[in-house]
């Protein structure tokens, strides 16, 4: 039987109507819980279990499977509640097990919202902090990195990544100078919604990169032909940005049922189907999406729970959202 | 860059519906009652453009004008905008150029006159400042936004932009060289609110 299509925020509601005025007959109001328990309560038995990891391919240390992207969710400017509500959102991401929070310079005040979540949770020991040098000309790199480690309060980077690819040549000489110096830990290069692929792969093969970013979701999966299997081959490790196109696919999907066999998956959601499939492509480090909401962030850090589908359920997947879309 | 083409209006925006909302709401507060103040010197500025021939009151309407250019260019671009958009930084530039401009023609030069005039450009040039002062405040409420964040003449920059091009429909001998900047923030200001709207639908 399939189970009920509806947003996060339709979930929510539901739950507390469900669970305040207890309308429903027992079999149903267990049924109901089972699916709108990991949206609807603050701490989540599904936060207590720790998240998969995979390895970063040059140097084995774990990253757990689901991150935190920063892009509009954490560029709130100087609006106090908002920025006190993505400090909670990093502190839930961090309960549950997170580690990687990956933003820009390019992303207007994410960086300082970022580092005032750091500072107010004392959270700098757990966080893998990964930014990006976004400039030309190149020469102006090194202060842009400056400027960004003070807005984050890090005294340096795990990982610093190629902002679009923009001027990648020089930036790449000064980040893997940083790297021998001891200032950086991990270099990288990203590009978003499947743009300069043939560049890409062209860095890939010529650069010893630690990481590559990359746009990866269930719908799509321009990546898996070329991108993902040379970045296994090359033992770099793989950021999937926009896992839920920035909630477009998840919009789309909410319009259909999640099929009962998601539950196989131990998908309770669509977001979590979205991850799950995103998250186990072997060559895939960590997913890294974004949001505002404590209760998305946990439900994210559980899709890196329990079981992982195989290749032929991934295959399932994808041809049954590919019917739906 | 060779893949212009695969961006979207939404691959530009950095910043959500509401955090912009909350800028605005937060903006309006800050400044309140300049709003009301600026809003009834708009419209004595178009009772002033509509009727009056004298050049010495015509300096005054594009004082203002200038004026609330580079109100929004400081207090608006400079100050608040650039918090969550750097393009921000750039709009700031370009809202003091043009009100450096409309001050360098119209109260310096004093080469903006209302008069003469046709009834059509009367009518039209006068309903576009109309719009821009009454009618656009309104907008937002017909979107569902709350009255704080309210859009009027003077302290933001769609208004603004719509009440000059108004005003400059109202002038015959405006030089078209001022039309640009308006035109190109207001296709940028019509471009973020229809992405934003997207955004969050």
């Amino acid at each position: 039987m399939p189970v009920p299509s509806a947003d996060r925020r339709t979930l929510l509601r539901q739950s507390l109507l469900l669970g305040v005025c207890g309308m429903l007959p027992a079999q149903a109001h267990a049924q109901a819980r089972r699916e709108l328990l990991p949206t609807a309560l603050p701490p989540s038995p599904l936060a207590v279990t720790a998240p998969l990891t995979r390895p970063i391919p040059s140097s084995n240390e774990t990253l757990p499977l689901v991150g935190l992207g920063s892009w509009v969710t954490f560029n709130v400017g100087n609006d106090r509640a908002a920025r006190e509500q993505c400090a909670d959102v990093m502190q839930a991401f961090f309960g549950a097990g997170g580690k990687l929070i990956d933003c820009s310079p390019m992303y207007g005040s994410s960086q300082e919202v970022i580092g005032h979540g750091l500072r107010s949770r004392d959270a700098l020991a757990r966080v893998f902090s990964a930014d990006k040098v976004w400039v030309s000309p190149a020469a102006r790199g090194p202060a842009q990195i400056e400027a960004s480690s003070s807005r984050w309060g890090v005294p340096r980077f795990d990982l610093l990544q190629v902002h679009n690819l923009l001027s990648w040549q020089d930036h790449l000489v000064s980040l893997f100078a940083m790297k021998a110096a001891g200032r950086l830990r991990y270099v990288g290069v990203s590009t978003s919604e499947g743009r300069r692929h043939a560049e890409l792969e062209q860095i890939m093969r010529s650069q010893p990169l630690d990481f590559v970013q990359v746009t990866y979701s269930l719908r799509d999966r321009r990546v898996e032909e070329r991108i993902l299997p040379l970045a296994r081959e090359r033992g770099i490790a793989v950021i999937a940005n926009r896992p839920f196109e920035q909630g477009d696919l998840l919009r789309s999907l909410a319009r259909h049922p999640l099929p009962a066999w998601a539950a196989e998956l131990q998908c309770s959601s669509w977001a979590q189907f979205a991850l799950k499939f995103v998250i186990s492509h072997p060559a895939v480090t960590c997913a890294i999406p974004a949001t505002t909401r404590v209760d998305h962030v946990r439900e994210n850090l559980a899709a890196a729970t329990g079981r992982l589908p195989d290749a032929a359920a991934r295959a399932r997947m994808a041809a049954y959202t590919d019917k739906l879309l | 860059m060779s893949e212009w083409w695969s961006y979207r209006l939404g691959s530009f925006l950095l910043f959500s519906q509401r955090t912009y909302g909350s800028l605005v709401a937060s903006y309006n507060a800050e400044i309140w009652p300049l709003q009301p103040v600026l809003v009834t010197l708009g419209l004595v500025a178009l009772v002033v453009a509509v009727r009056s021939r004298s050049p010495l009151h015509a300096r005054w309407v594009w004082l203002l004008l200038g004026g609330a250019w580079c109100w929004v260019a400081w207090a608006f671009h400079l100050c608040r905008f650039s918090t969550i958009n750097w393009v921000a930084e750039y709009l700031a530039w370009l809202f003091a150029l043009q009100g450096m401009a409309l001050l360098w023609a119209g109260v310096v030069r004093s080469s903006l006159c209302f008069q003469p005039r046709s009834p059509a450009r009367s009518a039209l040039g006068g309903g576009i400042v109309a719009v821009a002062l009454l009618a656009w405040p309104l907008v937002g409420l017909g979107l569902g936004r709350p009255w704080a964040q309210a859009e009027s003449f003077g302290a933001l920059p769609d208004p603004t932009v719509i009440a000059t091009l108004g005003f400059l429909t109202l002038a015959p001998r405006a030089n078209g060289w001022l039309l640009v900047i308006p035109l190109a923030v207001g296709a940028l200001g019509l471009a973020m609110a229809w992405g934003l709207r997207a955004a969050a639908a």
